[in-house]
């Protein structure tokens, strides 16, 4: 015990209760690629709900019939543009230029809306057929794991609006320069999941 | 002072270096790796199990020019978590797929009655 007591004659010893200077926002792009790492298994599941239930038509519609080939691949190029055009973006906050950032932005968020659009023109005409949600276990997995990716979609374009007022209010400081790079890896994912989406749901799906 | 702490300003954090170079290529072969599955699909030169087999390895492909050239994806990125991470969720993924997929067609295949639709209540 004695070894551990400090008595007066001591000479005091200072351990380092100090933090050190944590720039603000130093771990927030690992951070936010771990979130994305959950979304990705939130999309797993789905993924492997439709693989299971994919061929449950019970006597109702298949991919076959209700898959529309030239639409997806017009809604896939829609939302390939809007990936490169992010690019863009993030090229242009790379050069300081925040006029250039939020006008790739917004064009970046048109071709989003223009996916979104064209996704809830096929929901609805797939609905009017009947072929709703409720009608066999292949289209409830269908519109739970198509519908998750296109919700992610919606609140990625109202974060893009929100970043660009932010960008408009306070130039490219070093907040809104991390939240760009979120945002991009956000958009990103989403093109990934859809490779996904488009391959195993509608191509495969119109194959089997 | 270089190890003032403080020399690390707000400006400093270090973000992701891309390059029109990079997304231009990451483009174009997205481009080539969407078209050729629909196209595959749409007109069938080959047979089904080929055209499954060959749109799989096709989106595959994809996945990983998407995360090297738009996701910045790199064994250093933040020092290596990032990738780290990225392996976990992968095995988790592949796990989860191969086994929910495993499971439910042993279920299929020694559970359901024969289809006679003649025994159908």
């Amino acid at each position: 015990m004695s070894a551990n007591t400090v008595t007066a004659g001591d000479p005091v010893q200072f351990y380092d209760l100090d933090e050190h200077a944590h720039p603000e926002g130093h771990s927030t792009m690992l951070g936010f690629w771990i979130y994305l790492m959950s979304d990705c298994l939130i999309f797993a599941i789905l993924f492997a709900c439709f693989a299971v239930l994919g061929g449950n038509y019970a006597a109702g519609p298949a991919p076959k019939d209700l898959f529309d080939l030239p639409l997806v691949a017009l809604n896939t190029a829609m939302l390939l543009f809007s990936s490169i055009t992010y690019g863009f973006a993030v090229l242009q906050m790379q050069q300081g230029k925040v006029k250039g950032v939020q006008l790739w932005l917004a064009i970046t968020g048109l071709f989003g809306l223009a996916f979104l659009g064209i996704e809830l023109y096929e929901f609805h005409h797939l609905i009017e057929i009947g072929a709703t949600p409720q009608r066999s276990a292949f289209l409830s997995s269908f519109f739970t794991l198509v519908g998750t990716h296109g919700l992610h979609v919606t609140f990625g374009i109202v974060w893009l609006l929100v970043l660009m007022v932010q960008l408009g209010k306070h130039g490219l400081i070093a907040a809104n320069k991390r939240r760009v790079m979120c945002l991009s890896m956000f958009w990103h994912f989403l093109d990934v999941v859809w490779i996904g989406v488009f391959t195993i749901v509608y191509l495969m799906g119109v194959l089997r | 002072m270089s190890a003032d702490p403080y020399a690390v300003g707000h400006d400093e954090i270090e973000l992701p270096h891309a390059s029109m170079r990079d997304y231009v290529i990451g483009f174009v072969l997205s481009v080539i790796l969407t078209a050729v599955p629909f196209w595959l699909v749409m007109e069938r030169p080959f047979s089904e199990g080929a055209t499954a087999a060959i749109i799989m390895a096709f989106a595959a492909v994809q996945i990983v020019v998407h995360m090297i050239f738009f996701l910045h994806m790199s064994p250093k990125a933040e020092g290596g978590w990032s990738i780290t991470s990225l392996t976990f969720t992968i095995i988790v993924v592949v796990i989860m797929l191969a086994g929910s997929l495993w499971v439910m067609h042993h279920l299929n295949t020694n559970m359901m009655p024969p289809h006679d639709v003649s025994q159908l209540p």
